[in-house]
């Protein structure tokens, strides 16, 4: 049961995409080209996706998160994090770079496996691959940081 | 590049969807709808037994374009300009930056935002930023 809600939930996620545009990279790539604002071929599409979603978002969440738990789920997972280390401006400035070379994010970019696009497979996988250095290297590092002892002047 | 025209209505009415499943995600199994970190959570290690609904979560991304259309018969004009090698370094790039950010546009943009996190503002801005520049200088130095 849990299961078929998420997958109708993803299904909503990807209409929304698909109505949106943000499923064509073109108009991705229209919208991040900031230079084609005096050419007049800027596509300001993308603002009205993320200002649509943010205000539904906002309004929905208030009610949600009042709740004493999810439907499904034992509680919120709600992330609480609130300091700015190197990782939240770092991995953003990686992933912008990458958003702008190809008018791909993740969510469009699985959507677009739907379309039957091979340029969409090459994508993901690479993707993935990525995603999977990551999550290997950010272990490698908090293990390290285990293992190595702390000195009690630094503690 | 490839022209697109301004879509307003479609695309608000596009957000608004984006985000009523942000909030359905969050009713139903009280998570975040950061695709990038469903789909991280696809591969190992596993801290949570999510897997299953993570998979059904991607599978209606997926499922998306064919219902369209089998519904309307077709669907709309997707075009993709970049070529093999750039979709290879694009790929990885976008995958290695949203876990090492803990985030991408619906985890960050849509649901930080909606949170007022401080932290999804910093990621949003600077990948916006990163992104602008990028195609800036693809298309306007090269």
């Amino acid at each position: 049961m849990t299961i078929l809600v998420q997958f109708a939930i993803g299904l909503l996620f990807g209409l929304g995409l698909i109505v949106s545009g943000m499923s064509n990279p073109a108009k991705v790539l229209n919208f991040l080209d900031l230079g084609g604002i005096p050419a007049g071929t800027w596509d300001a599409s993308l603002a009205l996706v993320m200002a649509g979603a943010v205000a539904v978002t906002f309004a929905g969440f208030r009610h949600v998160l009042k709740l004493a738990r999810p439907f499904f789920a034992e509680r919120f997972y709600v992330p609480t994090r609130s300091d700015i280390d190197s990782k939240i401006i770092v991995g953003p400035a990686i992933f912008g770079i990458g958003w702008g070379l190809a008018g791909f994010c993740p969510g469009p970019a699985l959507t677009a496996l739907g379309f039957g696009s091979t340029s969409a497979v090459i994508f993901v996988a690479a993707m993935c691959a990525g995603m999977v250095l990551a999550r290997v290297i950010a272990q490698l590092q908090s293990a390290t940081r285990i293992a190595a002892p702390v000195h009690p002047l630094e503690s | 590049m490839v022209a697109t025209s301004f879509t307003p209505i479609a695309s608000l009415l596009g957000g608004a969807m984006i985000g009523l499943s942000a909030i359905l995600l969050m009713w139903a199994t009280g998570r975040i709808a950061g695709v990038s970190g469903i789909a991280a959570r696809l591969f190992p290690p596993y801290e949570d037994g999510e897997f299953a609904g993570r998979l059904a979560f991607v599978a209606g991304l997926i499922a998306a374009p064919v219902l369209v259309r089998l519904v309307t018969g077709s669907l709309p004009v997707q075009t993709i300009a970049a070529g093999t090698p750039m979709l290879i370094v694009a790929g990885l790039l976008t995958g290695f930056g949203a876990v090492w950010g803990s985030g991408c546009t619906s985890g960050h943009g849509v649901c930080g935002l909606s949170r007022l996190s401080v932290r999804s503002l910093v990621a949003t801005i600077t990948f916006m930023a990163t992104g602008v520049a990028t195609v800036f200088v693809i298309r306007h130095w090269s």
